[in-house]
Order: C-alpha cells, then structure tokens, then sequence
C-alpha cells in the first residue's frame, strides 16, 4: 500500500481490555520510520500495554496495529540472567534470534567497557541496561521499543545510554519508541511524542508540530481564552496563565511557545483533573 | 573537526544553535571548504540530542549552499564564510579597532558602542 510507505507504526482504534476493565482504548496513530518517539503517561495510562500489542506479546481486543518493520523490545525489567557471564547472555541472545548479528552484539558491549567474563549480577545499574541493549538491537531490529530504559539509572548512566542509543539509531535509521517518567530525558532526543492517559491517546504527533500548535498564555485574571482551546490553566489573584491549543495570541495575552516538559505537564495535569 | 556544544537553557532551537556554530566556524577559518562535518551519529554520540535534529540543520546548511551531502561520505564544507584576510588585518580592521579606542576613551559603554554600530549598519548596509 502506497500510503504505508515510510510509516513504521500506524494503530487504528486499538484496544485491550482486561478483566479489570480497559487498560488502552481507541488509541489511533502513526509512526514514521527512523522516528525517536517518546511514549509519556502516568502509571496504568496504557503505555506498557500499547508496547506489548505492538511487539505482539499479546492480541487487541478491538482495532488493529500495523507493524510494517522488525521489532524488538525491552522490557522494563531487563530479563537477564543473574548468573551467566555477558559472554553467555550473549549467546542466549544468538540461539534465540535467527538473524542474530553477533559481531555488531559483542560490538556494542565492547563500546560499553563491559568485560564478556563478568557475570550478570555483578554488573552495576547502567552496565546491565547496556547488555540488555545489545541484545535488543544484536538481532538488527528496525523498530525497538523500550519501556523505561532509564529507570533506576543514575544521571551519568542515563546520559550513556541515551547516547549509545542515539547513536545507533542515528547509524542504522532505526524507529525508536521509548517510555519515560524523566520528561527533561526526552526534551532534546525525542522527535515525536505519544501521550497516552486513562487509556487512551491526549496528544500525538511530531514535537515541532505540537510546540507549534500550542501557546502558553499569560494575562490579567478575569481575561479570557475560548474554554475549547484551553488545556490547563492557574489563576492567582492578578495573574492567569493558560496552555492553550492555539497558534495565534489572543488579545491582551502575552504568548510564548510551550517547552516539550511544560506541554506534556499541561496535558498530564489536565488529564488528572478529569480523572478526579 | 568541530565539536557541538548544545546548550538546553538557551531558548534557541537545538538545530539553529548547531547551524550557527558551523557559521561561527566558517567566519573564523575554523571550517574550511573540503573539510568533513561530523556524522549525526558522531554528534549524537557526543551529545545525546536527536539523530534527526543533526539531518535538520545539515539540511539547512546545504539549502544555504554552505555544505553538501554526499552520499555514503558525509557532509562537506563546500563553501567558505571567513572574511578575506586584509578585512581583518588590513586597515579597515585597523580604523574600526581605532574607533573602538576612541569610543572606549569617550566615555561610551560596550552597549553603547554596540548600539552605534548597529545603528550605522542598519543606515548604510
């Protein structure tokens, strides 16, 4: 299908319910190919849900997801095996990965400073999310996904590893989608942005397009902004301050464009007003 | 090969501040036309911004006529910005050093000076 081209992702009123109850809902978006994609929400918005129907861990309950690249995934618990050596991990990675790039692997754990001796529970926080990595991508996915890579690490580690994923996507054109609490994580690495909440989508699309498309708004108490557009607002006595989905500054408002954290803040705290 | 420094606080786009650096390098001679700009994957190795962030201002430079792409190579300088050397050395750089002077011993401030000279470029430029 000609309009498939270059899209990586697409879900058409995806869903999947439970037997507590909807964990995601008509969620529809999608993905070009060679995309960073942040996929932001509370917790229980659906986002490790959305994750394990596209690596196809579990089925929809409604809706459909296309996948039209090879995926792989990281979960958030980094499955590795305690007691085996890097080496031996490695090779668990091969026999389980038919198209299993076993230099480009060892390569990636090279770049790390890891030693193929060393045994798994003896590495630290950022060493073993390395590994974990590499053999994620040591099967040359086209697509990976990673639910919380970065969790648990601290800041120095999460800087390596953001910049040795980076850099392979950036070397190999790999679509990423990657969850993360630490929005300032995502601020100048990711270029599109999926937030999900109570189990359905508030916001998706390119960053560029979404900054564009929202104005944080400030002005005297008692001005105001169509109710329609207004996506989060704080009064004080004197002063209102609104996010608004607008591109133009109404008047008598002074209006600036939102950073990637405070539209996702705006979107996070509105979607918990409701919920409320 | 020049390095990025991406400063997140600046309120300038990640890819004009990258588009201007490469600029700022050409106006001084640090970039030379044939020189190699580093691969996005280099920068992002360094820098951990986005891969395609580093594509976005390439691009704009190669719209700009300053660099271009070339397949399965990389990102050449293919144009230079520095200034001919008797601008910076020869008299004209000499009488604006003496202004300078003159402006410093007048009692004008670096702001003011600025101002003057920007005032003078907006006139006449």
């Amino acid at each position: 299908m000609s309009t498939e081209a270059g899209i990586a992702l697409a879900a058409t009123g995806l869903g999947k319910r439970y037997r507590r109850g909807w964990a995601l809902r008509d969620c529809t978006f999608e993905l070009p190919m060679g995309s960073i994609c942040a996929l932001v929400g509370p917790n229980g918005a659906g986002k490790s849900t959305l994750m394990r129907l596209v690596t196809g861990l579990i089925t929809p309950t409604e809706g459909d997801v296309r996948v039209n690249q090879k995926v792989a995934f990281l979960a958030q618990d980094k499955p590795l095996y305690r007691r085996f050596t890097v080496a031996e991990m490695l090779r668990a990675g091969a026999s389980m990965n038919p198209d299993w790039d076993d230099t480009y692997a060892k390569q990636l754990v090279e770049e790390a400073g890891v030693p193929l001796g060393a045994r798994i529970g003896t590495l630290s926080g950022g060493q073993r999310t390395r590994v974990a990595l590499a053999i994620a991508l040591g099967r040359r996915p086209e697509l990976i996904m990673l639910d919380e890579p970065l969790a648990d690490l601290d800041p120095l580690a999460r800087d390596e590893v953001m910049r040795a994923l980076l850099a392979e996507a950036a070397g190999t054109g790999t679509t990423v989608v990657l969850s993360s609490h630490v929005l300032t994580d995502l601020e100048e690495t990711c270029d599109h942005l999926l937030l999900l909440a109570d189990g359905g989508v508030r916001l998706a699309g390119p960053v560029e397009d979404l900054l564009a498309q929202h104005r944080i708004l400030t002005g005297p108490a008692g001005l105001t902004v169509p109710a329609e557009s207004v996506v989060d607002s704080r009064t004080t006595a004197r002063q209102a301050t609104v996010l608004a989905r607008t591109a133009s500054a109404e008047a008598g408002w002074e209006a600036a464009q939102p950073t990637l954290e405070e539209l996702t803040l705006a979107y996070l705290r509105a979607s918990k007003g409701e919920a409320a | 090969m020049i390095d990025f420094r991406i400063d997140r606080r600046s309120g300038v786009a990640t890819y004009q501040q990258i588009v201007d650096q490469v600029e700022h390098a050409l106006r001084l001679g640090l970039l030379r036309p044939g020189d190699r700009l580093p691969t996005a994957k280099e920068v992002v190795a360094a820098t951990a911004i986005n891969p395609n962030t580093v594509l976005k201002a390439y691009r704009e430079l190669e719209r700009n006529g300053l660099v271009e792409a070339k397949r399965g190579l990389g990102t050449f300088v293919s144009r230079s910005l520095a200034m001919p050397r008797d601008a910076v050395e020869g008299p004209l750089g000499d009488e604006i050093a003496d202004w300078v002077r003159r402006a410093e011993q007048a009692g004008l401030g670096r702001e003011d000076v600025a101002a003057l000279m920007k005032a003078a470029l907006d006139e006449n430029f």
